[in-house]
């Protein structure tokens, strides 16, 4: 059962039953030359090596595991490592996705990429990799985000990214993505959309893991050559999933390795309250793929909630959705509260002011360090820093700046 | 199995006339509206009508059709009522609907359960389904379930479609091909892409079923363009974006009904050459 796990998706993008393409038929070929174009620059090793070289050189690869000592003391039960994505360039995992994509679009002679961001993390990672490459580059940004996230937005267009703002629906994550989309529709032939996570038609979600797989490939060996043995536990947060699926995917055959993905629960399991998708959700079609969306009985899609902008997505990866039926992955949620108290907890114990998305994984792994014996590892992935964050969390917490 | 779809465009056929065919929102702003606007359109000659349900994550749509759209869903649309409803004004015989083609998401469909869905379709009136974002390659086991529930399953073709690709879909599909315009979204468009003759004749040659065209139009004279290369066209935007009026305080719901029913005439007209 488990090493089929590793082996999706199928040429058609099939997580066992989830993945696949239903999306309009304009986007179709455009679907079709990018699995082709993709599978290319796989076997192609000048591809794989500027890609490498880029990771290494430019985003600042490989970053640390770091083990924290004083969260560890203070849990009084498993080491907690950290996976330390917040050390990249952009501070956060977004950027490996971005480079990678980025090649390809030039690989497919196109000029102009659109990307959609809710945090602004893959925004800005998009930004900056359009930027070192000489691409035009336009975000799509729901406007309640752009007020959050202001830092971000003004590192987008310092860059040279556009920003448009999308004032449709819940103004979010999900309304940037639909408008993606319909910019997509109309300049497919001139335009690749460099998606930010595990989600979409395929071959989005397995690109896209592929290129954050670099985070669980890099920490399963520095947890080999740092503990001497795989780690029992490891953890990140999962709102489309691809910070989780990256750290998880080459963990995945490792039947030992005990994985958990943190949703953002938000202010409690009622409808319209939180983002946990796999906990709460049903099969469904959310932009272009088929797994667990948080939808109604008529298959609307549903309002959700979080703390984090980069959380409060209605779907998740197809991949993820697999995992989650096949039962090699738990899934769980951390509510805005226990999130911001990991956030707190992880400034005053370790130094370091996490991206709220990665506090959720953090409030998560101090439960699960103090039900653990002292001999077993758990490994966090840091997915960003929190630079980003700290006017909200600011403003949540009652504080000036 | 003929269809009541491909009754109408043989008919049409054998008048020398296109088809002329409505896009309008149901429960845009509630489906007592959506019957009365339904009611207008058959006395005003319209050959079909698409039925658009309100989805909440259209990606496929223009701003003015998820305006649409976000209004009814705002109302408390629901799919089971829309059905009741049709199904309530099929069985009135003082109305003689033109035959009904739903454009609905799969997203809808798969979580409603795709054989209630046909079922109720069926009952409902519905002659035949366009599921924008089930492409032909996802279609297969639901095209055998609508088959059974003797609908038809309406394929898109798009300009950027290959046409290997081309020939797959048309032979899986039926009722009648739905020709978008162009590479985009749904909206109103001043021309029409002059590449578009070429890509109807090239469609022509690959399938004897009816060619409608939809995307971008919104008047006459984009209708001569299409004679004698197209069996029929479908006008959503310029058509939706008058719903908006009903929530004009200055406008009676009949007098926008009417202007809705006066706009659809002149189109109506247009197909007579």
């Amino acid at each position: 059962m488990t090493t089929s796990l590793s082996n999706v998706p199928d040429s058609s993008g099939r997580f066992g039953e989830f993945g696949r393409r239903f999306v309009p038929e304009t986007l179709m070929h455009a679907l079709e030359e990018l699995t082709q174009e993709y599978e290319k620059a796989k076997q192609d090793p000048a591809f794989q090596a500027e890609l490498d070289d880029l990771l290494k050189h430019y985003v600042g690869r490989p970053n640390p595991l770091y083990f924290a000592e004083r969260l560890t003391e203070h849990c009084g039960g498993g080491k907690i490592y950290f996976k330390r994505e917040d050390l990249n360039h952009t501070g956060a995992h977004k950027i490996n996705n971005t480079m990678g994509q980025a090649l390809l679009t030039m690989r497919m002679g196109k000029k102009r990429v659109i990307a959609e961001t809710g945090a602004g993390q893959h925004g800005v990672a998009s930004a900056v990799a359009c930027a070192r490459f000489g691409l035009e580059c336009i975000v799509y940004m729901g406007e309640e985000d752009i007020r959050r996230q202001k830092l971000n937005v003004f590192n987008m267009k310092m860059m040279g990214a556009e920003v448009r703002g999308v004032s449709s629906g819940s103004k979010t994550l999900r309304d940037a993505v639909n408008e993606a989309m319909r910019d997509w529709m109309s300049s497919v032939e001139t335009t690749h959309y460099i998606i930010g996570s595990v989600i979409g038609p395929h071959p989005f979600p397995m690109m896209v893991r592929d290129f954050q797989s670099v985070i669980g490939k890099e920490a399963r060996e520095q947890c080999l050559a740092q503990t001497g043995k795989l780690p029992d536990h490891v953890i990140a947060c999962v709102g489309g999933g691809s910070n989780s699926a990256g750290m998880f995917y080459p963990f995945i055959d490792d039947e030992g390795v005990k994985l958990t993905g943190v949703e953002a629960g938000g202010r409690g399991p009622e409808p319209g309250e939180h983002a946990s998708t796999l906990s709460y959700g049903a099969k469904g079609v959310l932009h272009g793929s088929f797994g667990y969306v948080l939808q109604d009985d008529d298959g609307q899609t549903m309002d959700v909630h979080s703390i984090s902008a980069g959380l409060d997505y209605p779907g998740v990866g197809p991949e993820h959705s697999y995992w989650k039926d096949s039962g090699r992955v738990n899934y769980t949620a951390i509510t805005d509260d226990e999130a911001l108290e990991g956030f707190q907890t992880m400034a005053r114990l370790e130094g370091i002011i996490p991206a709220i998305e990665s506090s959720h994984a953090i409030a998560y792994a101090v439960k699960a360090a103090r039900q653990a014996s002292p001999d077993e590892t758990i490994v966090v992935c840091l997915s960003g820093r929190g630079d980003k964050d700290v006017n909200e969390v600011a403003r949540l917490l009652g504080r000036e700046i | 199995m003929t269809s009541s779809i491909s009754e109408k465009f043989a008919t049409l056929k054998s008048e020398n006339r296109m088809a002329f065919m409505p896009f309008i929102t149901a429960g845009d702003p509630d489906l007592a509206t959506t019957v009365d606007v339904l009611k207008e359109l058959a006395r005003q000659g319209v050959d079909l009508v698409e039925v658009g349900f309100p989805y909440s994550d259209p990606i496929a749509d223009g701003p003015v059709i998820q305006e649409s759209y976000t209004r009814a869903l705002n109302n408390g649309f629901h799919v089971h009522d829309l059905f009741e409803a049709l199904k309530a004004l099929s069985a009135d015989e003082s109305v003689s609907l033109p035959p009904l083609v739903g454009m609905v998401s799969y997203a809808i469909i798969f979580r409603y359960g795709a054989d209630r869905f046909l079922q109720e379709a069926a009952d409902a009136g519905f002659s035949g389904l366009i599921v924008p974002d089930l492409p032909g390659d996802e279609a297969q086991e639901f095209a055998e379930k609508t088959r059974t529930a003797q609908l038809d399953l309406v394929q898109l073709v798009s300009p950027l479609t290959p046409e290997d690709r081309t020939r797959r879909i048309v032979q899986a599909a039926n009722g009648f091909i739905y020709c978008i315009s162009v590479a985009g979204t749904t909206g109103v468009r001043d021309e029409l892409p002059p590449e578009l003759t070429a890509h109807l004749e090239s469609l022509r040659s690959l399938t004897d079923l009816p060619l409608a065209v939809g995307f971008g139009i919104s008047k006459p004279s984009h209708v001569d363009t299409l004679r004698g290369k197209a069996d029929g066209f479908i006008i959503g935007s310029a058509i939706v974006k008058q719903f908006a009026a009903f929530s004009d305080p200055d406008k009676t719901r009949d007098e926008v009904i009417s202007s809705i029913g006066k706009y659809a005439g002149e189109m109506a007209a247009a197909t007579k050459g």
